[in-house]
């Protein structure tokens, strides 16, 4: 019997090899993680070129402006029809107001679908070129090697 | 030399790793589940001034480059016209002959530099656009790239044609 006890003591595992590979793991994710997502939008595949690195200096006061492969804009989370983009700009025209900014200090960004139809985004660059912005940034992703 | 319940107190001292393995664990799954593989994303910038208030047109070393491209019924590039030069669908040659125009010469030509004016058709995928724009914007060698043409435009839509 006092055989018996004495193994039993014995037969616990070692945590620790494991708890070491589970924080390296942690601190992989947690270095990898993105919390910029919040400019993207899964309905949106952007279309690829070579020529895709990611700017060195960050763009002023970005506009993300998406624009889904039905036609429709979607800015901050609202989505409209071309013709409508309108309010949804002059929204970020009183916060660039509010700045001590005009419209051609900001910069458009477009985050076009790779099937929508080029002339949208023309349309798209008229209406915002009518309210005075002069600055877009066409979003594109890195091509696959 | 009595050593008598030794062994006991030692096991006792062990800490109760139960609890920890739980939180971490959750958190390892909070991270794998949030984890998404993003691509490298970047920018071609384009500056258009509303047509009017924009400054006059200096006077331009080198000629304009107006870039036509046209759609098929699809919106797939059916043709691809540089200042009367054809090149069909192929954005290659495109690049190559935009490589021979700027002549070689090292980098972006400050203000001098050609300006490209796209003028596409109405319904020509977005994709394509994007692919004639690398063309003319530059060159990929290995991890370097050369720039081409830094100055780009649109020229206005053409709608119901």
């Amino acid at each position: 019997m006092k055989i018996k006890s004495h193994n039993q003591a014995k037969a616990e595992a070692d945590l620790t090899p494991m708890i070491d590979m589970v924080f390296q793991l942690i601190a992989f994710f947690m270095v990898l993680i993105n919390f910029s997502q919040s400019e993207q939008n899964d309905r949106v595949q952007l279309p690829d070129s070579q020529l895709a690195k990611p700017a060195e200096d960050k763009l002023e006061f970005p506009i993300v402006i998406h624009l889904t492969s039905e036609g429709t804009v979607i800015v901050g989370g609202d989505e409209t029809g071309v013709e409508g983009i309108r309010p949804l700009l002059g929204r970020e025209l009183e916060v660039l107001r509010l700045e001590k900014k005009t419209a051609a200090d900001a910069n458009i960004v477009i985050r076009g679908h790779r099937d929508v139809a080029g002339g949208r985004v023309q349309d798209l660059i008229e209406k915002c070129q009518a309210m005075g912005f002069e600055k877009f940034a066409l979003r594109v992703k890195e091509e696959p090697r | 030399m009595k050593i008598r319940n030794h062994n006991h107190t030692e096991d006792k001292a062990e800490l109760q790793m139960t609890s920890m393995i739980d939180v971490v664990f959750l958190l390892l799954i909070f991270f794998v589940m949030t984890f998404k593989i993003s691509v490298q994303e970047g920018d071609f910038n384009v500056r258009m001034p509303q047509p009017g208030d924009a400054p006059a047109p200096q006077e331009q070393t080198s000629l304009p480059l107006n870039l036509r491209l046209r759609a098929d019924g699809n919106g797939r590039i059916a043709d691809i016209i540089l200042n009367d030069n054809s090149f069909g669908q192929d954005f290659n040659a495109l690049n190559q002959y935009i490589l021979s125009y700027v002549g070689g010469t090292d980098g972006p030509q400050g203000e001098d530099s050609p300006e490209v004016e796209i003028d596409l058709d109405y319904n020509l995928r977005y994709e394509h656009v994007i692919q004639a724009i690398t063309a003319v914007t530059g060159q990929r060698q290995g991890d370097d790239i050369i720039r081409l043409v830094e100055k780009i435009k649109f020229a206005p839509t053409r709608k119901g044609e």
